[in-house]
C-alpha cells in the first residue's frame, strides 16, 4: 500500500530526476549567463554609478553614498516628472482599456464578419512605438496635420508644440492607441469565457442588456481587467520612450517628460551620470514593486470558479 | 397562476436544421409537464423557446392566454433552473436569490423577507453568505431552485436540473421538486432524458422524438398504452420486449416461423410487444390457452434482490422477463415465456399502436 502510494506520487509529479550531477547545471548555464551579463551586471553598475559623482569633464569621480538620491528626490524637476508620469500612465491605461472594452463588446455583438473586425482591430499592435508616434505627430502637426486642421476648423486652438495639455493629450492618444489592440484581444477572450447560461439566467431574472453587462459580465471580467491594469501601467511607465521621443521629446518645457525620458535626458543629453543612475535605480525599485504586485495578485488571482 | 399553450411550434435554425417540427401541447394551470426524449429530440430547444431564449420559427406560445412570441425572456416572468445551475459566481447565495427581485424593483425589506423565507424552505439559511464555489453540488442545486422560487414567477422551467447530481441525491431532489411544485402550485415544464424522473414527476408526460411529439398523457396511461414502438421502447426499464411479425392474419407468424394463434382485434400488426413484468416463465410443455407462449432459451439471469431479470432468446430476438424474488431458471434452460393476451401490445408498420 505504502509503496504503491509512493510509486503513484512519483509518476504524478512533473519533476524529472537527472542521474548526472553536472548536466542540469550545464543546461541552465546559458540562461544564467545571459541574465548575469545583461541584467545583473548592468544593474550592479547602475547601483554603483548612482553613488558616484563625476566632475564636469568626466575625468574623475567620487563616491558620495546616497547624495545623488537626496539631490534627485529634492529636485522640483524630478517631482514634476513623477507627476507627469503618474498622469500619463493613468490616462493611457484608462483610455486604452475603456476603448478596448467598448470595441470588444461591440465586436462580440457582431453577427457577420466577427473575424474581420477582430483582425483589423488587432493590427495596430504590430506597429512599432516610434512609428505610431510619428503617425500621430503628423496627423496632429499644427502646420501640416490633417486632423489638426480639422480641430482648428472646429474652433479649437490646437497647438501641442506650445500647449502642455495638448501635448499630453496627443501623447496619451498615441500611447493608448498602440495598446488598445492588446487590451482588445484580452477582453475578447475574457468575454468569450463568460458562460452563456449566466447571461441567459440574468435575462430571465429580468436584467436588461445594460444591467447584465454591469452586474454580471463586468464583474466576471475583473481578473482580466486587473491583469490589463498592471500590464498597461507597466507599458505606459516603461515602454513609451519611443513615443515620447518621437512625439514631444518631453516638451514643451518639461510638461511631458516622463521618468524614463528624464533618465535618458539627464544621462545621455545632459551627461549628469550620477543623477541619471540614481533615477534608474528608483525606476528599478518601482519595477520590482509592480512585478511583486503582479505575482501576488494576478498570478494567483481574483478568480471565481 | 398560468396556463402554457403551444400551438404547432416549429424551430428551424439558420443552417436549415429543423429541431422542432410542429409541436402542440396544452399545459393546464398548476400542472407539471415533463418533456422526455433521447438527446437531440428537440426537448431542450422547445424549453428554451418557452423561456424566450430561442426565437420561434412558426406557431405560437401563449402563457396565461397571452401570446409571448414577440416578448423577450426579461419580460416573460418565467424562472428557469439550468442544468449547470448558472449561479452568478461573484455573488453570495443571498445576492443570487435577490438578483431577480432587485431587477424588478422590489422594496428592500420585502426582498429580504422573501429571500429568507425561501432559504428556510430550502434549508439554505446557513449558507446565505457563501459564494457558489463554496457549496456542494446538491447545495448549488438548491440555490438554483431558490433563485427561481423566490421570484414567484408565472412558470417554472427545469432543464435537466438533476443530471449533475449523484444517484442518491437525485432521488431525494426529485421528491423535493415534486413536493415544492405541488405546494407552490406553479405551472412547470421539466425537461429530462431520464424516463424514471419523467414517470415520477409528471402530471402530463410528453414523449418526444426527432422534433415531434410521440405521445402525450398521464405517465401511467403512457406506460400502459404506448402509442408507438418508440414510446414502448423508451418508457420503462428494462424496455418493452418487441418481436417482429412476418405472417398475416388469421395467425401471426414470428420472424423464425413460429406461429402464434393471436391477432390484434383490428388492423394489421407487424410488431408484437409485451412488458417484462407482464410475462412469466413456465417449464410446462402445454401452452396455456388464450395466451402468448414463446419457446425460449435462457441466456443470463440477473438477480437484483427483490426481483430477477431473465434474459432469453426467443424467435431470434432477445427478450427480458421480470420475475419477483429468485428465478427458478438458469442459463441454458429451455422454457416457455408466457404473456396473457390482454397484456400484449400490437403496432403497425408505421410503428403506431393498433388494438
Amino acid at each position: 500500500m505504502g509503496d504503491a502510494w509512493i510509486a503513484r506520487e512519483i509518476s504524478l509529479s512533473p519533476r524529472v530526476v537527472f542521474p548526472n550531477k553536472i548536466l542540469p547545471y550545464l543546461l541552465v548555464a546559458p540562461q544564467l549567463a545571459i541574465t548575469l551579463v545583461f541584467f545583473y551586471w548592468p544593474a550592479g553598475q547602475a547601483l554603483y554609478q548612482s553613488m558616484l559623482r563625476q566632475d564636469p569633464f568626466g575625468l574623475k569621480s567620487r563616491f558620495v553614498w546616497f547624495a545623488n538620491f537626496r539631490k534627485v528626490l529634492a529636485d522640483p524637476a524630478y517631482l514634476n516628472s513623477i507627476k507627469v508620469t503618474v498622469m500619463f500612465s493613468l490616462a493611457t491605461a484608462i483610455v486604452a482599456m475603456v476603448v478596448a472594452l467598448l470595441l470588444a463588446v461591440m465586436a462580440e455583438k457582431a453577427v457577420r464578419g466577427k473575424g474581420l473586425y477582430r483582425t483589423l482591430l488587432i493590427w495596430p499592435y504590430a506597429v512599432a512605438p516610434a512609428i505610431a508616434g510619428m503617425l500621430w505627430l503628423f496627423l496632429f502637426n499644427p502646420s501640416i496635420g490633417s486632423l489638426a486642421y480639422l480641430l482648428r476648423s472646429l474652433g479649437i486652438a490646437w497647438d501641442p508644440l506650445l500647449n502642455g495639455t495638448h501635448a499630453m493629450i496627443l501623447l496619451v492618444s498615441a500611447a493608448a492607441w498602440k495598446q488598445i489592440s492588446y487590451n482588445f484581444l484580452f477582453f475578447v477572450a475574457g468575454l468569450q469565457a463568460v458562460p452563456k447560461t449566466l447571461i441567459e439566467a440574468a435575462a430571465m431574472d429580468g436584467a436588461g442588456e445594460t444591467k447584465r453587462f454591469w452586474t454580471i459580465i463586468f464583474p466576471l471580467l475583473a481578473p482580466t481587467t486587473f491583469f490589463l491594469l498592471v500590464v498597461n501601467t507597466v507599458y505606459a511607465l516603461f515602454d513609451t520612450f519611443g513615443i515620447v521621443h518621437a512625439v514631444t521629446g518631453g516638451g514643451p518645457g518639461k510638461t511631458t517628460e516622463t521618468l524614463v525620458y528624464k533618465v535618458y535626458n539627464d544621462g545621455f543629453v545632459n551627461l549628469i551620470l550620477g543623477d541619471s543612475a540614481a533615477q534608474s535605480v528608483i525606476l528599478m525599485a518601482i519595477v520590482i514593486a509592480l512585478t511583486a504586485i503582479q505575482f501576488r495578485y494576478v498570478e494567483r488571482k481574483v478568480h471565481y470558479g | 397562476m398560468a396556463t402554457v399553450d403551444l400551438k404547432d411550434v416549429k424551430k428551424v435554425y439558420p443552417s436549415g436544421v429543423e429541431a422542432v417540427k410542429g409541436v402542440s401541447i396544452a399545459i393546464p394551470d398548476k400542472e407539471l409537464c415533463v418533456l422526455v426524449g433521447p438527446s437531440g429530440c428537440g426537448k431542450s430547444t422547445l424549453l428554451r423557446m418557452i423561456a424566450g431564449l430561442e426565437t420561434i420559427s412558426a406557431g405560437t406560445i401563449a402563457i396565461d392566454g397571452k401570446v409571448v412570441n414577440a416578448i423577450g425572456p426579461t419580460e416573460r416572468d418565467i424562472a428557469m433552473v439550468f442544468q449547470n445551475y448558472a449561479l452568478y459566481p461573484h455573488m453570495k447565495v443571498y445576492d443570487n436569490m435577490a438578483y431577480g427581485l432587485r431587477n424588478r424593483g422590489t422594496p428592500k425589506d420585502e426582498i429580504d423577507s422573501r429571500v429568507r423565507s425561501t432559504a428556510k424552505v430550502l434549508e439554505l439559511s446557513a449558507l446565505l453568505d457563501r459564494r457558489p464555489r463554496e457549496l456542494s453540488g446538491g447545495q448549488r442545486q438548491r440555490v438554483a431552485m431558490g433563485r427561481a422560487i423566490v421570484r414567484n414567477p408565472k412558470v417554472f422551467l427545469f432543464d435537466e436540473p438533476l443530471s449533475n447530481l449523484d444517484a442518491k441525491l437525485r432521488g431525494q431532489m426529485r421528491i423535493e421538486i415534486k413536493n415544492l411544485q405541488r405546494s407552490l402550485g406553479v405551472t412547470s415544464v421539466y425537461v429530462t432524458h431520464d424516463q424514471l424522473e419523467a414517470m415520477t414527476l409528471a402530471d402530463i408526460l410528453v414523449v418526444m422524438n426527432a422534433g415531434l411529439v410521440e405521445q402525450t398523457g398521464a405517465p401511467l396511461d403512457v406506460y400502459e398504452k404506448p402509442a408507438s414502438t418508440f414510446v414502448a421502447s423508451f418508457i420503462g426499464a428494462p424496455p418493452m420486449n418487441l418481436l417482429a411479425l412476418t405472417g398475416a392474419s388469421p395467425s401471426s407468424v414470428l420472424a423464425d416461423g413460429t406461429v402464434i394463434g393471436l391477432v390484434p382485434r383490428q388492423g394489421k400488426a407487424v410488431t408484437l410487444g409485451f412488458r417484462p413484468e407482464d410475462a412469466d416463465i413456465t417449464f410446462a410443455a402445454e401452452a396455456p390457452a388464450g395466451a402468448l407462449a414463446l419457446p425460449a432459451t435462457v441466456e443470463a439471469v440477473e438477480p437484483v434482490g427483490a426481483e430477477s431479470f431473465i434474459h432469453c432468446v426467443a424467435a431470434g430476438s432477445r427478450i427480458v422477463v421480470r420475475v419477483s424474488g429468485r428465478a427458478s431458471a438458469k442459463p441454458g434452460d429451455r422454457l416457455r415465456v408466457v404473456a396473457r393476451s390482454e397484456k400484449l401490445h400490437w403496432f403497425d408498420q408505421t410503428g403506431k399502436r393498433v388494438d
